[in-house]
C-alpha cells in the first residue's frame, strides 16, 4: 500500500521535489523544536535512534540482503566503540582526530567481520546464528577481562573521558551560540549523525540493486543455484559480513564519542537481539522498512518511559507498578502482536510480499 | 588428580541440567524448526514458583524432601501451562510465516516473562531456601554432595523417560512423524497441532524441574537467571546436532564438563594469563570449533537443502 502510494508520487517530479524539501526542512528544524518543547533529553534520544538506524541498516545487509542470520552483530559496534575509545582518550594518552579514527574503526570492524565470516561460510541458518551469538559473547567477555595481565580495555570499569568529536576547532562536546541560536552538543551531533546516515542510506539504496546486491539476493534465495550461476558465494558472503560490520563499527565510534564513556555492559546479547528485532519488525530487506523499525523500537520505549508514570498517577493516584516493568511488558506484547498481524514486518520488501502472497494461495512449501 | 575428578563431577552435574533444558530446545526445533528463545525463561519461572512454595511451606514443619517435592509439583503444571499458552498465542498463528517472524515473537515472549517475573518477585536475587541440608561424600579425593547426586539421578531418569516415550510409544511415533514431514503426518491421521502443543508442554515440564534443580544447586533465584542458562542449553543442543535428542543429551553433558575443566585448568595452562573468568569463552570456542569441522553438530545428520 505504502509502496503503491510512493510509486504514484514518484511520477510527479515537482511533487517529489517539494516532498523532499519539506522532509529536509523538518529534519533541520527538528532538534531545535525538540529542545524547545521537550528538552535536550529528546535530542539525545533522537541521536541514539539515528545510531540504531546505522546498526539496523548494517545488520540488514547481512540478514536482509544476504540472508545470513547474525545474532552477535553488536560485537562490531563494540569493536568500533573501543577502537575510538582507545585512540582518543587518556587511557593510552592517544588523541587522534575524528576523521582519522572513524575509518580506522570501520576497518577494524570489517576485519572482525571477515574473521567471523571466514570460518562460518559452511554453516547454514541456525548453526550460523549460534556461532555468531557465541562470537558476540566472546568479544564481550574479552573486553570485560582484558584489564590484566596487560591493561588494554580497562575491564568492567570501561573507558572514560573519551574525546568528543572536534572538527575544524569546533568541539561537539560543548554548547555554542550562533547569533541568537543556542546550539548544544547533542544538536551538533544530531547534524553530524544525520549527514552520516544520509550517506549510509544512499550507499544502501545503491547497493541493493547493484551487481553485488543482486548476488546477495540470489544467495539468500538459493545458494546452490547462485553458485551455479557463477556467483562466488565465498566472496559475496564475506563482503556482506565485512560491509555490515563496517557500518556497525562506524556507529560504535560515534557512540563512544557521544557518550564519552563506554563499558562492556553496553554490548550485551540483548542489544544484538534488539537490532535484529528492528530489522525483522520493520521489514527485512526493505531499507525504508528497516529504518521505520529502528525508529519505532528506539522511540516507543522512551515515549512509554515518559508517559507510563504520570498516567498511573492520574488513574490510580499512586504508582502501582514500576514504569520500567510496564514499559517492557507493553514492548514485549507489541513485538508479539505486530509479528502475528504482519509476519513480513511492518513494511515488507516487494520480494517478500510476493512470497507471502504466493504462500497464502498455493500449496504450502 | 582429585581436582580433575572434582571438576568432572561438577561438570557432569551442570551438564545434566544443560541437557534437560537442551532437550526442550531440540524437541521444538526438531518439529517446527523454531528456536524457542523463551525456553530459558520457562526454567526461570519454574525456579521462582518453587521458591514461593518453599518459602510458604518451610515454617510448616513438613519434612524437607516433601516440601521440595510439593514445590516441584507446583512448578511443573504452571510451566506446562505456560508452554502451552506460549505455543498457542505466539507461535501457532505464525506457522508458515517467514522463518524469522516467530523468532521475534519468541523474543517478545521472553521479554514479557522476564518482566512479569520482575514485577512479582522483585529485582534483587532471591536466596533459594536450602531446606535440604547438603551432605558431602568422598569420591577418590573429591566431594560429591547429595544435591549433585539428586540432580544427576533426576536428570537421567527424565531423559530416559523422554527417550522411551519418543522411541517406544505411539505418541512418540506421532512426534517423530510430525518432525519428518508435518503434511504427510497430517494425512496419516495425526493431529499435528496437538503433537506440537504437547511437545511444548513436555519441554516446559522438564524445564520446570531443571529450574528447581539449578536454583537449589546455586542457592539463588533471579528473574534474569533464565537467559544465560537457556543460552548454554541452546549451545548444547546445537553442539549435539539440533533436532536430535541423544545429541542434546551428549551436547549438554559435554558442554558442562568442558566448562568445568576449562574453568579449573585454564589458569594453569596459560600461566595465569587467563583466569576462570574466561569460562564462558571456553564453551563458545569449543562450540565454534566443533561446528567448523562438523557443521551439522556431533550427532546431527547432514540434511539436504530445504527450500
Amino acid at each position: 500500500m505504502i509502496d503503491e502510494a510512493l510509486a504514484r508520487w514518484k511520477r510527479h517530479p515537482a511533487a517529489l521535489a517539494v516532498g523532499i524539501a519539506l522532509v529536509a526542512v523538518a529534519l533541520a528544524v527538528l532538534p531545535f523544536a525538540l529542545t524547545a518543547n521537550f528538552g535536550t533529553t529528546w535530542v539525545r534520544i533522537t541521536n541514539f535512534a539515528i545510531l540504531y538506524i546505522f546498526l539496523a541498516l548494517g545488520l540488514n545487509i547481512v540478514v536482509g540482503f544476504a540472508g545470513l542470520l547474525d545474532l552477535g552483530y553488536i560485537a562490531f559496534y563494540a569493536v568500533g566503540a573501543y577502537a575510538y575509545a582507545l585512540l582518543a582518550s587518556p587511557h593510552f594518552g592517544l588523541h587522534l582526530p575524528f576523521w582519522a579514527i572513524l575509518p580506522i574503526g570501520a576497518a577494524v570492524a570489517a576485519i572482525f567481520g571477515i574473521l567471523l565470516g571466514a570460518p562460518t561460510l559452511k554453516l547454514r541458518g541456525d548453526y550460523l546464528a549460534i556461532v555468531t551469538l557465541g562470537f558476540g559473547e566472546i568479544v564481550r567477555i574479552f573486553l570485560n577481562n582484558l584489564d590484566q595481565p596487560v591493561n588494554i580495555t580497562n575491564g568492567p570499569r570501561g573507558i572514560a573521558r573519551i574525546d568528543p568529536v572536534r572538527i575544524d576547532g569546533v568541539s561537539f562536546g560543548v554548547t555554542d551560540r550562533l547569533g541568537g541560536l543556542v546550539v548544544t552538543g547533542p544538536i551538533k551531533y544530531y547534524y553530524l549523525l544525520l549527514a552520516l546516515v544520509v550517506v549510509v542510506i544512499f550507499i544502501n539504496v545503491r547497493l541493493q540493486n547493484s551487481r553485488i546486491g543482486r548476488a546477495w539476493e540470489a544467495i539468500r534465495e538459493d545458494e546452490v543455484a547462485a553458485r551455479a550461476m557463477g556467483i562466488s558465494t565465498v566472496h559475496m558472503k564475506l563482503l556482506a559480513f565485512a560491509m555490515g560490520a563496517c557500518f556497525g563499527g562506524i556507529a560504535g565510534g560515534m557512540f563512544a564519542a557521544i557518550q564519552t564513556f563506554i563499558s562492556p555492559e553496553s554490548f550485551v546479547l540483548v542489544e544484538s537481539v534488539m537490532v535484529l528485532a528492528m530489522v525483522v519488525l520493520g521489514g527485512m530487506g526493505n531499507i525504508w522498512g528497516v529504518i521505520l523499525g529502528a525508529l519505532l523500537l528506539s522511540f516507543v520505549p522512551e515515549i512509554l518511559r515518559f508517559t507510563v508514570e504520570p498516567l498511573q498517577r492520574q488513574l490510580f493516584g499512586r504508582m502501582l507498578v514500576e514504569p520500567e516493568v510496564i514499559r517492557m511488558l507493553i514492548f514485549g506484547f507489541a513485538l508479539v502482536l505486530i509479528m502475528i498481524l504482519r509476519p513480513g514486518g511492518l513494511w515488507p520488501s516487494a520480494v517478500r510480499k510476493r512470497e507471502l502472497a504466493a504462500r497464502d494461495g498455493a500449496a504450502p512449501r | 588428580m582429585d581436582i580433575f575428578i572434582q571438576q568432572v563431577i561438577n561438570g557432569l552435574t551442570l551438564g545434566a541440567v544443560y541437557a534437560v533444558v537442551a532437550l526442550g530446545y531440540t524437541m521444538v526445533y526438531g518439529i517446527i524448526q523454531l528456536i524457542n528463545f523463551a525456553h530459558g525463561e520457562v526454567v526461570m519461572i519454574g525456579a521462582m514458583i518453587a521458591f514461593s512454595v518453599i518459602v510458604a511451606l518451610a515454617p510448616g514443619g513438613l519434612p524437607p524432601l516433601v516440601v521440595v517435592l510439593i514445590a516441584t509439583g507446583c512448578a511443573i503444571p504452571v510451566c506446562m501451562f505456560l508452554g502451552y499458552a506460549m505455543e498457542r498465542v505466539a507461535y501457532r498463528p505464525l506457522r508458515g510465516a517467514p522463518r524469522l517472524a516467530p523468532l521475534i515473537t519468541a523474543i517478545g515472549v521472553s521479554i514479557i516473562l522476564q518482566h512479569f517475573a520482575m514485577m512479582i518477585w522483585g529485582r534483587s536475587p532471591l536466596p533459594f531456601p536450602q531446606v535440604i541440608t547438603t551432605v558431602g561424600y568422598d569420591v577418590g579425593g573429591a566431594t560429591i554432595t547429595n544435591v549433585q547426586i539428586v540432580i544427576l539421578v533426576v536428570s537421567t531418569a527424565m531423559m530416559t523417560a523422554l527417550a522411551l516415550m519418543v522411541y517406544r510409544t505411539k505418541f512418540g511415533a506421532a512426534m517423530r512423524a510430525t518432525a519428518q514431514n508435518p503434511q504427510i503426518a497430517g494425512l496419516m491421521g495425526i493431529d499435528t497441532d496437538r503433537v506440537i502443543a504437547a511437545t511444548f508442554v513436555i519441554g516446559a515440564g522438564m524445564a520446570a524441574v531443571a529450574g528447581v534443580m539449578v536454583a537449589n544447586y546455586y542457592g539463588i533465584a533471579h528473574y534474569t537467571m533464565g537467559a544465560p542458562l537457556g543460552l548454554k542449553a541452546f549451545c548444547a543442543a546445537v553442539l549435539g546436532g539440533i533436532g536430535n535428542l541423544p545429541g542434546a543429551m551428549l551436547g549438554g553433558i559435554l558442554l558442562g564438563v568442558v566448562e568445568a575443566l576449562g574453568a579449573g585448568y585454564i589458569g594453569d595452562l596459560t600461566g595465569n594469563w587467563f583466569g576462570s573468568n574466561y569460562q564462558d569463552v571456553f564453551a563458545f570456542i569449543v562450540l565454534i570449533l566443533v561446528l567448523v569441522f562438523r557443521p551439522q553438530g556431533l550427532l546431527g545428520e547432514r540434511v539436504g537443502e530445504r527450500a
